[in-house]
């Protein structure tokens, strides 16, 4: 650490220490109220020039680096402040993108809102027969003039109902091999056509949407990049979700302490077989944390950690602990009770965590990854590398 | 904590690298294992030349003055190379223990022999099977004499000088090369290092300074365990790299052994582990160089972590070799034996999941309260 870098940490902890006092304890937020908090809250960052550090002024930031950004991030993490996901989304997975393959115009048009707190974001790549096999996607856009007419069908779009702005993935080409037909567009969600439907999950809660474009009119000033540069753009919004999820698992992790103090409480800490669990659920999330560290390092070299790896481990210990949280308690830890508050949080992370272990790369997909490009082993046969409307099931 | 290492320690890895590459060859552990000397005398001769053994000890005693980190990035390299030469017994066990507990006398007497690799030591607690347990040693010094039988004791017979886990309990200081020491060598399950049965009949020995001998052998053991959390992390990332290796060189129905999902999956799990462990370690290694008052978990951390990457990757990579990684002429067995020395040798995971697992509800205790 530089002394510039100590005397921006100094800095930012001060502002925080006056402006952030607010969010010390965490608080019950209904979604409406969290998307409010998380916005003014980004709002009050930009009029100090830490909305996005490594941004003009004008654009809520201070032309800082990126690493005074990471500073700024750690010392944030120590407040429960707001933030949903559609800011997140904006900030974290649309800007970076609009600035590598947009044009300095387009990340001016949509930055200024996004770090001025004044727009949220959701995600329009997922599709009801592309997941994993995300470029096998099918929804539409026909040139038409200045314009580009879309039609399909969105799926597992978190927050699409709060959202103004999304990132959308959309065939612009269907006679060229998948991966070359797609290109990326900025979508204002209250163009006429565009219909979101919330999914009721296994949660009970819907965070999820489907959305439905009908003859949704994009104009051709908000296509990021080249047509058929979409997969490109879409690695680079992948490879910033990944990054960023180790973060906010961490926050809802209730963590291998509390665990602990639940398997003494239940008198199940004498057992070897109770021991070796919380030890390797200990080992995995002190080795997260480290390796989170490590990453930011590395990248910072230009090199490539396996970030994959964070959340393949993560999401996973989040489900196995929340089970044993429920097994501790043995039949009746499955049931509410008045003496037990923390139950609901553990049924919600539970099912949650059978989400993350999908959403944004299912732990088979990372595994492939790491293997391919951690480890250099060849990648999966592929059956798919003829024209989009030749393959099975498409034409 | 600074979770890298510095360009300084990265050179330092890269030098002890290239003459392990080139001393600690298969060809050479495979001639050695069946040779009965249990050390390549030449490389250890080399090894102290480089100052490799004086690292962590301080100047005035002949060392290097380096810190801890140090000695844990040569021991990542001893442990990639299954290097068959006594840096963990001499360094990381009896070194250390004379520093936490050697009295000035003996620390000027025995630190400058062993940094220069004339004195080889070990270091003595077990006393047959069971865990290391410092309330139930039997073996007893007394009147400057001492008494009982050690074993597994780790290369015994290339050890000059002893540090002795006695009744108390304490720390006793014994050359071995004295008629009241008798030595019987064990068969062991991995004969690359080779450990002995030691019997002491009256044989003359001096205490040691540890006025709180729980805690110096708990510090010892939370010391030694980081450093064996390197050579493990070394040692499972090149088990992985072999394995990754082979199935890259074979092929099988027409396609790169590799190129199979049921692999590449099988090896991102390992590379998982070997990442966390070398994550851990290197937290540990901070913790270690700092003294923190977190060493104890950290350690413990360090050590599960490693302990499972190196088990699971060693035998991970035998089984991806198919059946000629069964064979004597195959790579596979030296990291398969030495994975479960290492396991065992400072205490099984059992022993350490209790240790960390105390720890931590011992500090849940208070708020609970």
């Amino acid at each position: 650490m530089s002394d510039q870098d100590e005397t921006f940490r100094a800095e930012a902890q001060a502002w925080l220490a006056e402006h952030a006092a607010k969010f010390r304890e965490p608080v019950e937020l209904t979604d409406e109220e969290l998307v409010a908090a998380s916005l003014a809250w980004q709002k009050e960052k930009a009029q100090a020039g830490y909305g996005w550090i490594p941004a003009p002024p004008e654009m809520g930031g201070r032309n800082g680096a990126n690493r005074l950004a990471t500073i700024f991030a750690e010392e944030e993490g120590r407040y429960y402040y707001p933030m949903f996901t559609g800011l997140g989304i904006g900030k974290g997975m649309a800007m970076p993108t609009i600035q590598k393959h947009g044009t300095p115009e387009q990340y001016e048009r949509f930055g200024k809102p996004t770090f001025w707190g004044e727009a949220a974001w959701c995600q329009l790549f997922s599709e009801p027969s592309a997941g994993s096999d995300l470029a096998g996607l099918r929804t539409k856009a026909v040139r038409d003039g200045d314009n580009w007419i879309v039609n399909g069908q969105k799926v597992w779009s978190s927050w699409a109902h709060h959202a103004d702005y999304a990132i959308l993935l959309a065939r612009t080409d269907p006679t060229v091999v998948k991966h070359a037909g797609i290109t990326f567009f900025v979508l204002d969600m209250r163009t006429p056509g565009v219909e979101v439907r919330p999914i009721r999950q296994i949660s009970g809660k819907s965070d999820f949407n489907e959305t439905f474009l009908t003859d949704v009119v994009i104009p051709d000033a908000n296509r990021i990049g080249a047509e058929g540069e979409g997969w490109a753009c879409a690695m680079t919004v992948l490879t910033h979700e990944r990054n960023g999820s180790s973060g906010s698992l961490r926050e809802t992790d209730g963590g291998v302490r509390a665990l602990i103090a639940k398997a003494a409480q239940s008198g199940r800490l004498d057992s070897a077989a109770v021991r070796a669990k919380l030890a390797q659920w200990w080992v995995e999330e002190q080795g997260l944390a480290h390796f989170g560290k490590r990453i930011n390092a590395a990248l910072a070299r230009g090199e490539s950690p396996p970030v994959a790896m964070v959340k393949l481990v993560a999401a996973s210990k989040l489900q196995q602990m929340n089970a044993f949280h429920m097994d501790a308690d043995e039949y009746d830890g499955l049931f509410l009770g008045d003496d037990k508050p923390e139950q609901e949080g553990v049924f919600y992370q539970y099912t949650w965590s059978a989400a993350l272990r999908i959403a944004g790369g299912a732990d088979e997909i990372l595994r492939n990854q790491l293997a391919e490009r951690a480890l250099g082993m060849p990648s999966e046969p592929r059956m798919d590398k003829v024209p989009f409307n030749e393959l099975p099931g498409v034409k | 904590m600074d979770l890298e290492l510095s360009d300084e320690q990265k050179q330092l890895k890269e030098q002890v690298g290239r003459l392990l590459d080139e001393k600690a060859t298969p060809d050479a552990l495979r001639k050695l294992i069946t040779s009965d000397a249990g050390i390549d005398r030449d490389l250890w001769t080399q090894v102290a030349e480089l100052g490799l053994l004086g690292a962590a000890i301080p100047e005035e005693y002949g060392g290097v003055g380096l810190g801890a980190k140090d000695l844990c990035v040569i021991a990542e390299e001893m442990g990639r190379t299954v290097a068959p030469v006594p840096f963990f017994s001499s360094i990381c066990l009896a070194a250390e223990a004379l520093l936490l507990a050697g009295t000035e006398a003996q620390k000027a007497e025995w630190l400058p022999k062993i940094a220069s690799g004339e004195v080889i030591a070990t270091f003595a607690w077990n006393e047959g099977p069971g865990a290391a347990d410092a309330a139930s040693v039997t073996a007893k010094l007394a009147g400057g004499k001492l008494t009982g039988i050690k074993s597994p004791v780790p290369d015994a017979e290339l050890a000059d000088l002893a540090v002795v886990v006695v009744a108390g309990p304490k720390l006793a200081l014994v050359n071995l090369k004295q008629s009241g020491v008798r030595l019987e060598p064990l068969t062991g399950f991995d004969q690359l290092r080779k450990h002995a049965k030691v019997f002491f009949a009256d044989a003359d020995a001096e205490a040691m300074d540890a006025a709180d001998g729980h805690e110096t052998l708990r510090r010892l053991y939370d010391r030694a365990a980081v450093f064996e959390a390197f050579e493990q992390t070394g040692a499972a990332e090149s088990a992985m790299l072999m394995a990754r290796d082979y199935t890259l060189g074979r092929y099988t129905f027409g396609r790169q052994l590799a190129s199979y999902q049921a692999i590449k999956h099988r090896l991102a799990d390992i590379l998982v582990m070997v990442e966390l462990a070398r994550s851990n370690a290197l937290y540990a290694a901070a913790a270690l160089d700092a003294d923190a008052a977190d060493l104890p978990v950290a350690a413990a951390t360090a050590r599960l972590a490693a302990t499972r990457a190196y088990e699971i990757a060693a035998r991970e990579n035998l089984q991806l070799h198919g059946g000629i990684g069964f064979t004597w002429e195959a790579n596979c067995h030296f990291h398969y034996r030495r994975a479960r020395l290492l396991a065992l040798n400072l205490g099984s995971a059992e022993v350490w999941e209790g240790k960390l697992i105390d720890a931590l509800s011992a500090e849940n205790a208070p708020a609970a309260a």
